[in-house]
Protein backbone atom coordinates (compact mmCIF):
# COMPACT_ATOMS: atom_id res chain seq x y z
CA UNK A 1 0.00 0.00 0.00
CA UNK A 2 1.89 3.47 -0.62
CA UNK A 3 0.48 5.25 1.84
CA UNK A 4 1.50 8.74 0.05
CA UNK A 5 -0.49 8.37 -2.66
CA UNK A 6 -3.74 7.38 -0.66
CA UNK A 7 -3.37 10.50 1.67
CA UNK A 8 -2.80 12.60 -1.75
CA UNK A 9 -5.83 10.86 -3.41
CA UNK A 10 -7.87 11.44 -0.53
CA UNK A 11 -6.73 14.99 -0.05
CA UNK A 12 -7.56 15.85 -3.18
CA UNK A 13 -11.19 14.72 -3.95
CA UNK A 14 -11.75 16.06 -0.68
CA UNK A 15 -10.62 19.22 -1.47
CA UNK A 16 -12.03 19.32 -5.17
CA UNK A 17 -15.38 18.74 -3.47
CA UNK A 18 -15.37 21.86 -0.81
CA UNK A 19 -13.37 24.64 -2.80
CA UNK A 20 -14.36 24.41 -6.43
CA UNK A 21 -18.26 24.33 -5.23
CA UNK A 22 -17.29 27.91 -2.81
CA UNK A 23 -15.89 29.83 -6.12
CA UNK A 24 -18.08 28.77 -8.19
CA UNK A 25 -21.51 29.17 -6.35
CA UNK A 26 -20.17 32.52 -5.42
CA UNK A 27 -19.23 34.01 -8.29
CA UNK A 28 -22.97 32.70 -9.95
CA UNK A 29 -25.83 34.65 -8.18
CA UNK A 30 -28.20 32.09 -6.08
CA UNK A 31 -31.52 32.28 -6.89
CA UNK A 32 -33.52 33.26 -3.57
CA UNK A 33 -35.48 29.50 -3.44
CA UNK A 34 -32.12 28.01 -3.27
CA UNK A 35 -30.84 29.82 -0.70
CA UNK A 36 -33.66 28.83 1.97
CA UNK A 37 -33.44 25.46 0.99
CA UNK A 38 -29.77 25.44 2.05
CA UNK A 39 -30.72 26.80 5.34
CA UNK A 40 -32.64 22.90 6.13
CA UNK A 41 -28.97 21.54 5.04
CA UNK A 42 -27.72 21.54 9.29
CA UNK A 43 -30.67 20.11 10.49
CA UNK A 44 -31.08 17.93 8.11
CA UNK A 45 -27.31 16.57 8.55
CA UNK A 46 -27.21 16.43 12.22
CA UNK A 47 -30.44 14.28 12.28
CA UNK A 48 -28.56 12.13 9.55
CA UNK A 49 -25.57 11.43 11.77
CA UNK A 50 -27.10 11.51 14.73
CA UNK A 51 -30.30 8.87 14.31
CA UNK A 52 -28.66 5.59 13.22
CA UNK A 53 -25.66 6.45 15.62
CA UNK A 54 -28.40 6.64 18.51
CA UNK A 55 -30.75 4.35 17.19
CA UNK A 56 -28.33 0.99 15.71
CA UNK A 57 -24.90 1.87 17.32
CA UNK A 58 -24.10 -2.38 16.82
CA UNK A 59 -25.80 -1.89 12.88
CA UNK A 60 -29.36 -3.09 13.45
CA UNK A 61 -32.71 -0.98 14.72
CA UNK A 62 -32.31 -1.68 19.14
CA UNK A 63 -34.77 0.10 21.21
CA UNK A 64 -34.35 -1.27 24.13
CA UNK A 65 -32.65 -0.63 27.76
CA UNK A 66 -29.46 -1.95 26.96
CA UNK A 67 -29.02 0.18 24.31
CA UNK A 68 -26.74 2.42 25.94
CA UNK A 69 -26.66 5.46 23.01
CA UNK A 70 -30.69 5.50 22.85
CA UNK A 71 -30.74 6.01 26.52
CA UNK A 72 -27.87 8.68 26.32
CA UNK A 73 -28.98 10.18 23.43
CA UNK A 74 -32.65 10.48 25.14
CA UNK A 75 -31.28 12.26 27.90
CA UNK A 76 -28.87 14.32 25.84
CA UNK A 77 -32.17 15.75 24.11
CA UNK A 78 -33.90 16.01 27.09
CA UNK A 79 -31.04 18.21 28.61
CA UNK A 80 -30.79 20.27 25.29
CA UNK A 81 -34.69 20.95 25.29
CA UNK A 82 -34.85 22.46 28.73
CA UNK A 83 -31.32 23.95 28.92
CA UNK A 84 -30.46 24.53 25.86
CA UNK A 85 -26.81 24.70 26.43
CA UNK A 86 -24.30 22.92 24.84
CA UNK A 87 -22.02 22.43 26.88
CA UNK A 88 -24.24 21.16 29.50
CA UNK A 89 -25.61 18.38 27.04
CA UNK A 90 -22.48 17.37 26.18
CA UNK A 91 -20.88 16.72 29.79
CA UNK A 92 -24.35 15.09 31.10
CA UNK A 93 -24.79 12.97 28.26
CA UNK A 94 -21.10 11.60 28.30
CA UNK A 95 -21.31 10.81 31.99
CA UNK A 96 -25.02 8.57 31.46
CA UNK A 97 -23.50 7.10 28.57
CA UNK A 98 -20.36 6.22 30.27
CA UNK A 99 -22.71 5.08 33.85
CA UNK A 100 -25.34 3.43 31.63
CA UNK A 101 -22.68 1.45 29.83
CA UNK A 102 -20.80 0.24 32.84
CA UNK A 103 -24.30 -0.81 34.28
CA UNK A 104 -25.65 -2.54 31.35
CA UNK A 105 -22.44 -3.76 29.77
CA UNK B 1 -20.97 39.76 20.55
CA UNK B 2 -20.82 43.26 21.38
CA UNK B 3 -22.45 44.92 18.33
CA UNK B 4 -21.77 48.66 20.03
CA UNK B 5 -18.20 49.15 18.18
CA UNK B 6 -17.12 48.04 14.91
CA UNK B 7 -15.53 44.34 14.97
CA UNK B 8 -12.21 43.87 13.48
CA UNK B 9 -11.02 40.98 11.74
CA UNK B 10 -8.97 40.44 15.02
CA UNK B 11 -11.68 40.37 17.05
CA UNK B 12 -14.13 38.23 14.81
CA UNK B 13 -11.27 35.65 14.53
CA UNK B 14 -11.17 35.64 18.45
CA UNK B 15 -14.84 34.93 18.03
CA UNK B 16 -15.14 31.64 16.05
CA UNK B 17 -12.21 30.72 18.08
CA UNK B 18 -14.05 31.04 20.72
CA UNK B 19 -17.24 29.93 19.17
CA UNK B 20 -16.00 26.39 18.36
CA UNK B 21 -14.83 25.87 22.07
CA UNK B 22 -17.91 23.12 22.43
CA UNK B 23 -17.70 21.69 19.99
CA UNK B 24 -13.83 20.68 20.35
CA UNK B 25 -15.35 19.03 23.71
CA UNK B 26 -17.15 16.71 21.45
CA UNK B 27 -14.34 16.48 19.00
CA UNK B 28 -11.08 15.80 20.90
CA UNK B 29 -12.33 12.06 22.03
CA UNK B 30 -13.21 11.37 17.91
CA UNK B 31 -9.63 12.46 17.40
CA UNK B 32 -7.76 10.28 19.98
CA UNK B 33 -9.70 7.44 18.65
CA UNK B 34 -8.98 7.80 15.45
CA UNK B 35 -5.08 8.02 16.12
CA UNK B 36 -5.34 5.13 18.04
CA UNK B 37 -7.56 3.06 15.98
CA UNK B 38 -5.80 3.78 12.32
CA UNK B 39 -1.91 2.83 14.40
CA UNK B 40 -3.70 0.10 15.33
CA UNK B 41 -5.13 -1.20 12.01
CA UNK B 42 -1.57 -1.00 10.91
CA UNK B 43 -1.11 2.51 9.27
CA UNK B 44 2.23 4.56 9.93
CA UNK B 45 2.17 7.24 12.55
CA UNK B 46 2.82 9.74 9.99
CA UNK B 47 0.64 8.50 7.39
CA UNK B 48 -2.47 8.68 10.35
CA UNK B 49 -1.09 12.47 11.13
CA UNK B 50 -0.81 13.26 7.32
CA UNK B 51 -4.70 12.26 6.61
CA UNK B 52 -5.89 14.48 9.78
CA UNK B 53 -3.55 17.36 8.41
CA UNK B 54 -4.52 17.19 4.26
CA UNK B 55 -7.89 15.48 3.95
CA UNK B 56 -9.17 16.64 7.64
CA UNK B 57 -12.25 14.81 6.98
CA UNK B 58 -13.44 12.53 10.50
CA UNK B 59 -15.58 10.48 9.18
CA UNK B 60 -14.04 9.97 5.95
CA UNK B 61 -11.25 9.46 7.79
CA UNK B 62 -12.47 6.40 10.17
CA UNK B 63 -13.64 4.86 7.30
CA UNK B 64 -10.42 4.90 5.15
CA UNK B 65 -8.82 3.36 8.39
CA UNK B 66 -11.72 0.57 8.28
CA UNK B 67 -11.01 0.12 4.51
CA UNK B 68 -7.62 0.05 5.27
CA UNK B 69 -7.74 -2.57 7.87
CA UNK B 70 -9.66 -4.28 5.62
CA UNK B 71 -7.13 -4.76 2.88
CA UNK B 72 -9.25 -2.67 0.15
CA UNK B 73 -7.51 -1.03 -2.57
CA UNK B 74 -6.23 2.58 -3.20
CA UNK B 75 -8.82 3.44 -5.94
CA UNK B 76 -11.70 1.95 -3.90
CA UNK B 77 -10.67 4.09 -0.72
CA UNK B 78 -10.33 7.50 -2.68
CA UNK B 79 -13.72 7.00 -4.11
CA UNK B 80 -15.13 6.27 -1.10
CA UNK B 81 -13.99 9.34 0.28
CA UNK B 82 -15.38 11.25 -2.54
CA UNK B 83 -18.89 9.95 -1.88
CA UNK B 84 -18.82 10.27 1.92
CA UNK B 85 -17.29 13.92 1.45
CA UNK B 86 -19.78 14.77 -0.72
CA UNK B 87 -22.39 16.72 1.69
CA UNK B 88 -19.29 19.37 1.90
CA UNK B 89 -20.71 20.17 -1.01
CA UNK B 90 -23.66 21.34 -0.02
CA UNK B 91 -21.97 23.26 2.84
CA UNK B 92 -19.53 25.16 0.61
CA UNK B 93 -22.92 26.06 -1.32
CA UNK B 94 -24.42 27.14 1.61
CA UNK B 95 -21.12 29.45 2.70
CA UNK B 96 -20.30 30.75 -0.96
CA UNK B 97 -22.05 33.85 -1.20
CA UNK B 98 -20.70 35.03 1.50
CA UNK B 99 -17.20 34.57 0.63
CA UNK B 100 -17.01 35.60 -3.11
CA UNK B 101 -15.62 39.05 -2.30
CA UNK B 102 -12.41 37.40 -0.95
CA UNK B 103 -9.06 36.75 -2.28
CA UNK B 104 -7.61 32.99 -2.91
CA UNK B 105 -5.47 33.08 -0.27
CA UNK B 106 -8.63 32.78 1.89
CA UNK B 107 -10.53 31.04 0.29
CA UNK B 108 -8.48 28.02 -0.20
CA UNK B 109 -7.47 27.52 3.40
CA UNK B 110 -11.24 28.33 4.50
CA UNK B 111 -12.36 25.51 1.77
CA UNK B 112 -9.87 23.23 2.94
CA UNK B 113 -11.03 23.38 6.40
CA UNK B 114 -14.34 23.35 5.95
CA UNK B 115 -16.29 20.59 8.24
CA UNK B 116 -19.68 19.18 9.42
CA UNK B 117 -18.56 20.82 12.65
CA UNK B 118 -16.93 24.55 11.58
CA UNK B 119 -19.93 24.90 8.89
CA UNK B 120 -22.57 24.65 11.41
CA UNK B 121 -20.61 27.51 13.50
CA UNK B 122 -19.40 28.96 10.17
CA UNK B 123 -22.58 29.40 8.96
CA UNK B 124 -23.50 31.54 12.16
CA UNK B 125 -21.82 35.14 11.68
CA UNK B 126 -23.63 35.61 8.16
CA UNK B 127 -26.63 34.70 10.25
CA UNK B 128 -26.23 38.25 11.47
CA UNK B 129 -27.66 41.04 10.12
CA UNK B 130 -24.77 43.47 10.38
CA UNK B 131 -22.98 44.30 7.44
CA UNK B 132 -19.16 43.93 9.07
CA UNK B 133 -16.60 43.41 6.31
CA UNK B 134 -14.69 41.01 8.57
CA UNK B 135 -16.85 38.06 8.94
CA UNK B 136 -14.07 36.19 7.23
CA UNK B 137 -12.31 36.65 10.60
CA UNK B 138 -14.57 34.65 12.30
CA UNK B 139 -14.95 32.45 9.55
CA UNK B 140 -11.39 31.36 10.11
CA UNK B 141 -11.36 31.67 13.65
CA UNK B 142 -13.97 28.49 13.75
CA UNK B 143 -12.44 26.66 11.39
CA UNK B 144 -8.51 26.89 13.09
CA UNK B 145 -10.57 26.67 16.17
CA UNK B 146 -11.29 23.00 14.81
CA UNK B 147 -8.54 22.04 12.48
CA UNK B 148 -5.73 22.00 15.55
CA UNK B 149 -6.81 20.39 18.52
CA UNK B 150 -7.96 17.75 15.68
CA UNK B 151 -4.36 17.17 14.88
CA UNK B 152 -3.79 17.36 18.50
CA UNK B 153 -6.03 14.80 19.62
CA UNK B 154 -4.81 12.94 16.36
CA UNK B 155 -1.10 12.91 17.97
CA UNK B 156 -2.39 11.95 21.27
CA UNK B 157 -4.24 8.79 19.89
CA UNK B 158 -0.98 7.99 17.95
CA UNK B 159 1.19 7.99 20.77
CA UNK B 160 -1.32 7.18 23.73
CA UNK B 161 -3.42 5.13 21.98
CA UNK B 162 -1.71 1.52 23.02
CA UNK B 163 -2.68 2.32 26.64
CA UNK B 164 -6.20 3.81 26.55
CA UNK B 165 -8.40 0.65 26.41
CA UNK B 166 -10.63 0.56 23.79
CA UNK B 167 -12.40 3.67 23.67
CA UNK B 168 -15.71 2.89 21.99
CA UNK B 169 -16.45 -0.02 25.00
CA UNK B 170 -15.90 2.75 26.92
CA UNK B 171 -18.45 4.78 24.87
CA UNK B 172 -16.36 7.75 24.07
CA UNK B 173 -17.81 7.79 20.59
CA UNK B 174 -21.09 9.01 22.07
CA UNK B 175 -19.61 12.20 22.33
CA UNK B 176 -20.39 13.03 18.79
CA UNK B 177 -23.91 12.04 18.93
CA UNK B 178 -23.95 14.41 22.07
CA UNK B 179 -22.35 17.38 20.15
CA UNK B 180 -25.10 17.02 17.74
CA UNK B 181 -28.10 16.51 19.40
CA UNK B 182 -27.15 19.99 21.75
CA UNK B 183 -26.83 21.55 18.49
CA UNK B 184 -29.96 20.05 16.85
CA UNK B 185 -33.07 20.28 19.33
CA UNK B 186 -32.85 23.56 20.20
CA UNK B 187 -33.65 24.81 16.48
CA UNK B 188 -36.05 22.57 16.06
CA UNK B 189 -38.91 24.91 15.89
CA UNK B 190 -41.48 25.53 13.73
CA UNK B 191 -43.17 22.65 12.00
CA UNK B 192 -41.00 22.99 8.30
CA UNK B 193 -37.90 22.11 10.50
CA UNK B 194 -39.48 19.28 12.48
CA UNK B 195 -40.91 18.14 9.06
CA UNK B 196 -37.42 18.12 7.98
CA UNK B 197 -36.01 16.56 11.05
CA UNK B 198 -38.22 13.48 10.61
CA UNK B 199 -37.50 13.10 7.04
CA UNK B 200 -34.12 12.97 7.85
CA UNK B 201 -34.03 10.83 10.38
CA UNK B 202 -36.63 8.38 9.10
CA UNK B 203 -34.51 8.12 5.62
CA UNK B 204 -31.41 7.94 7.24
CA UNK B 205 -32.31 4.47 9.23
CA UNK B 206 -34.15 3.11 5.75
CA UNK B 207 -30.96 3.49 3.53
CA UNK B 208 -28.57 2.13 6.63
CA UNK B 209 -28.06 -0.40 4.44
CA UNK B 210 -26.55 1.28 1.66
CA UNK B 211 -22.82 1.70 1.13
CA UNK B 212 -20.20 4.36 1.63
CA UNK B 213 -22.66 6.44 3.64
CA UNK B 214 -25.03 7.11 0.86
CA UNK B 215 -27.89 6.60 3.42
CA UNK B 216 -26.46 9.57 5.06
CA UNK B 217 -26.00 12.12 2.21
CA UNK B 218 -29.43 10.73 0.62
CA UNK B 219 -31.75 11.49 4.26
CA UNK B 220 -29.94 14.99 4.11
CA UNK B 221 -31.18 15.54 0.88
CA UNK B 222 -34.19 14.49 1.55
CA UNK B 223 -34.56 16.57 4.46
CA UNK B 224 -33.21 19.73 2.68
CA UNK B 225 -36.71 19.05 0.06
CA UNK B 226 -38.98 18.23 3.17
CA UNK B 227 -38.26 21.30 4.81
CA UNK B 228 -39.00 23.10 1.52
CA UNK B 229 -41.92 21.13 1.18
CA UNK B 230 -42.71 22.21 5.24
CA UNK B 231 -42.41 25.83 4.35
CA UNK B 232 -44.89 25.88 1.59
CA UNK B 233 -47.51 24.00 3.92
CA UNK B 234 -46.72 26.04 7.07
CA UNK B 235 -45.23 29.55 5.35
CA UNK B 236 -45.59 31.61 8.60
CA UNK B 237 -43.23 29.04 10.66
CA UNK B 238 -40.64 29.48 7.74
CA UNK B 239 -38.25 31.79 9.31
CA UNK B 240 -35.62 30.02 11.09
CA UNK B 241 -31.69 29.81 11.64
CA UNK B 242 -30.23 26.83 13.50
CA UNK B 243 -26.96 28.79 13.11
CA UNK B 244 -27.52 32.00 14.74
CA UNK B 245 -29.29 30.10 17.89
CA UNK B 246 -26.07 27.68 18.32
CA UNK B 247 -24.31 31.15 18.58
CA UNK B 248 -26.40 32.21 21.24
CA UNK B 249 -26.32 28.95 22.73
CA UNK B 250 -22.31 29.18 22.60
CA UNK B 251 -22.20 32.75 24.06
CA UNK B 252 -24.66 31.85 26.82
CA UNK B 253 -22.79 28.64 27.99
CA UNK B 254 -19.35 30.56 27.59
CA UNK B 255 -20.78 33.25 29.60
CA UNK B 256 -21.93 30.87 32.50
CA UNK B 257 -18.50 29.70 32.61
CA UNK B 258 -17.17 32.54 33.25
CA UNK B 259 -19.20 33.77 36.04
Amino acid sequence: MNELLLVAGMAAVTLGIRYPVLVLVGKIPLPESVFRALRYVPPAVLTAIIVPAVLMPAGTVDVSPTNAYLVAGIVSALVAWRTKSLLLTIIIGMAVMLIWSAVVG
Amino acid sequence: MTSASLPTRRSEFAAGFRDMTPLIIGGIPFGIIYGALAVASGISPWTTLAMSLFVFAGSSQFIAVGLIAGGASIPVIILTTFVVNLRHALYSASLAPFVRHLPQRWLLPLAAMLTDESFLVTNRPYQRTDSSPTKHGDYLGANLGMYIPWQISTLIGILFGAVIPDASQLGLDFAMSATFIGMLVPAIKGRPVLLAVVVAGVTAILAHGLPNQIGLFLAAVLGVIAGVIGERLWPDQAAYTLAAEAHDEAELTIAETHE
